[in-house]
This record gives C-alpha cells, structure tokens and sequence, in this order.
C-alpha cells in the first residue's frame, strides 16, 4: 500500500482548493463538525458535498461506525480529522466517492470511440503505432473493459500495435475489484449485449468474470486525481467521466487543466454527458457534436481514408 | 407504440414483465406457453417476444423454431428469458434464433437495455 499522505495530501486550511466555508448562521457543533468534514474531504478528494446532505453522508459512512463500534457521527468526524489511521481515512474516502456505474454506460462515447476516435488516433499514429488510453475514474472496472472490448472489436486493424490501457481510481477496494473482473449476473446484464456476455465471460460461481484475454490487457492502479499527473506521460484519450460533476467548480478546472497537459495534442477527452453544464475551459475548444474535448489550437486530425488519392 | 407478447407459464413472472415493459412504453400482450403464443402471433405479429424456456405445452425452442417459419415470423425480435445462466444454454438459445436473452431475476434497467440492444428502446 502506498503511503497515504503522497495520495492525499493533508487537509488544507480555510481557502484552499474545494474549500467550503461554514456560514455565521450555523450555529450546532453537529453541524459546525460536518463542516469541517466537507472541507476536508473536498480537500482531499475534490468532492463537493452539499451542506444539506448530512443524512446521506451518515447513511453512507454507517457501516464504518457499526464496523468500527463508533457510536455517533461527530465522534468518527473526530477521528477522520486527526487521521486516527490510515485505514480509517481510506474508508471513508471509499465510502464517499463509490458511485454507480455499468458497462458501456450510455454506449454513445464508446461508438464514438470506435467510431471516430480510434481511426484518427490510427491515422496520425500509423508511423509509431502507439496508443495510451487512460480510464481515469475506473471504478469497478466496467468502463475499462468496455474501452477494452471496445479495443478488441479492432483487433484486425491493431494487429502490430502496442496499445496501453491504463485504468485508475482514487478507491482501492474499487481498483481490486476492478481488477479482479468478476461479477454478479445482474451487473453482467446492465449494458452488455448476450453476444458480448458469451465471448468476453466465463462462469464463476454465482457470477461471471471477464476472460484472461481482456484482463491482461489493462494496468490497474490506484490513483487520486488531485495528485501529480506528470508521471503517468501523455494519452491519446482520457476517459473521465462523471467525475467531474461532483467536484466543486475552482477544483474541476484544476483537474481539467492537468487533464488537458497529460493529453497528447491530438488527443481527446471524453466526459460525462453534459457534466460541464456549459462551462468553457481555456484549454479546450467547445466539444462538438460528439460530445468530446479536444485541446483548443489543435485541429481534429484529418481522416486519411485508405482510398484517398 | 410498439408491441411485446410476453409468454411465460409464471402468471407472476408475466405480471411484473408486463409492468416493467410498459413503464418502457410498450403495449404488451401475453400467454401462459407456446402454443398460446402462436395463437396470439397468428391473431397479430408483436414487435418483439420475452420469451420463457420452460413451459408446459410447447417450451421457448418448440415455439422459436414454429415461430420463424411462420409468414412474418422472421420479423419479431426474441428475448429469450429463463433462469438458466449457463453459457451454453445462453449460446445455444441465441444459435436457435433468439436475438438477446435476459437472466431472471431482472429489474427495469436490465429489461431496458436488452431491449436497446435490440433496437426497440
């Protein structure tokens, strides 16, 4: 395991980035305590929690204090706020930043992957034929072996290139999973057509889990995306989606400006479905019709058709 | 509107099926087995069929296999709907004709995307 503090930074004061101040007119402990809470963990994730949430925020970190035998909330804020141990941070963190996700969710961004972004990547790369794709905020995993069976659909026209998929998340227990590939029928039927079920799974148990052929295929790696990018190079594509729509609006254009150095210049960036809600970013032109950021000064490479003369 | 003939022994199972396919917007008709269900074919070719693997009578391939050479038969899309979660049971439903297949228990996000996968959502 990493040492946490290289991941997550300790907790900035009043001001810093993802900073929530506490209005005069909240005057409980209780609510002074949650607070303080939402400051440090937007600090340390990027995380906005609305100051109304504090039901959901207990209902999701409750399990941690039945585990833990802690009998109130404030207690476990107390003790998240002088890092009582690492493991207990790391829950918390996992407790809050687990969301839903399905294979080929949305299925647009993936057609337009194959689609369109794929053959141009191919087209100005055909020389070095090299790609790196980084699925940013992997989850559980089905967002990278989605790119990944997405990837082996065009295997014919690969043949002979070193493709790279890396696949991080802020969670470990999310990355394990992820890595490990299996699961339930129920998740295997969210998004994955019979066909693709048949040829990419095998029975496991109760559940399925994804062939060999695809797991091997991609690098997973816990990973905060508030911390230095510089040493993970530059992608051709970066899949980030619905993540930045929980962040606060100083912290997503933070992570969009070192998304945007860690994207090759042809590169392109794929987000949530309307996750910016209009927002503009200097380092990227508007997204186009299909949805994806490319950096701004930096034409969309032209499709050489192999019957071009 | 588009129509799905649900056909399952199960009265239960045919009653929620029903209710999550109409909360999708189709119109839904059903059948308790497949001769039923040809019946209802013969009265009208539905736009897709959910379709059981066990029943009494004449089971999800019997009907499979009379449906597609019925006139019109070829057109419905066929979901084929059991719990058998085997991959060569799955396998040798789809070579039979089926065009998806759902495991049961299912929910309406699942039902949803199954049917988008066969181009009806």
């Amino acid at each position: 395991m990493r040492n946490l503090h290289a991941a997550f930074p300790p907790p900035q004061p009043v001001g810093g980035a993802g900073a929530v101040r506490p209005s005069a007119t909240e005057g409980s402990a209780a609510n002074v305590a949650f607070d303080r809470f939402r400051r440090q963990l937007a600090a340390l994730t990027g995380i906005e929690v609305a100051a109304d949430r504090q039901y959901l925020v207990e209902a999701r970190l409750a399990p941690i204090m039945r585990a833990r035998d802690i009998g109130d909330f404030p207690e476990l804020l107390r003790r998240f706020e002088r890092r009582e141990s690492e493991a207990l941070v790391r829950e918390i963190i996992e407790a809050m930043t687990t969301s839903e996700t399905s294979f080929f969710r949305d299925r647009a961004p993936f057609d337009v992957f194959r689609d369109q972004t794929l053959p141009e990547l191919m087209a100005t790369r055909a020389t070095a034929r090299r790609l790196r794709i980084w699925c940013a905020a992997c989850s559980s995993g089905q967002e990278a072996y989605s790119l990944a069976m997405t990837l082996d659909q065009s295997a014919n026209a690969l043949r002979g290139w070193s493709v790279e998929l890396l696949a991080t998340d802020i969670s470990q227990t999310a990355i394990d999973a992820a890595r490990a590939g299996a699961y339930s029928q129920f998740e295997v039927q969210r998004g994955l057509s019979t066909t693709q079920l048949l040829r990419y799974f095998q029975r496991q148990g109760d559940g399925w889990r994804v062939n060999e052929h695809i797991r091997a295929r991609i690098v997973f790696q816990e990973f905060n995306l508030l911390s230095n990018l510089d040493g993970l190079g530059k992608f051709d594509a970066i899949f980030c989606r619905n993540v930045l729509l929980y962040f606060d609006p100083e912290t997503r254009r933070d992570v969009l400006a070192r998304l945007s150095r860690a994207l090759a210049d042809d590169g392109c960036l794929f987000l949530g479905a309307s996750e910016l809600a209009g927002e503009r970013h200097p380092a990227f032109a508007a997204p186009g019709s299909d949805g994806v950021l490319r950096l701004r000064g930096r034409p969309r490479p032209q499709l050489r058709l192999a019957h071009a003369v | 509107m588009k129509q799905v003939l649900v056909v399952d022994d199960s009265a239960v199972i045919r009653k929620v099926a029903r209710r999550i396919l109409e909360g999708l917007h189709f119109r839904t008709n059903e059948a308790q087995d497949g001769r039923a269900a040809l019946a209802e074919c013969e009265k009208g070719m539905p736009d897709a069929i959910l379709l059981d693997w066990n029943m009494p009578e004449m089971d999800g391939f019997e009907f499979l296999c009379a449906l597609r050479k019925m006139p019109g038969g070829a057109a419905p899309k066929v979901v084929f709907c059991t719990t058998e979660n085997e991959v060569g049971h799955i396998a040798r439903a789809m070579h039979a004709g089926a065009d998806e297949y759902i495991m049961k228990p299912f929910d309406q996000n699942i039902m949803r995307s199954k049917f988008e996968e066969i181009g009806l959502v």
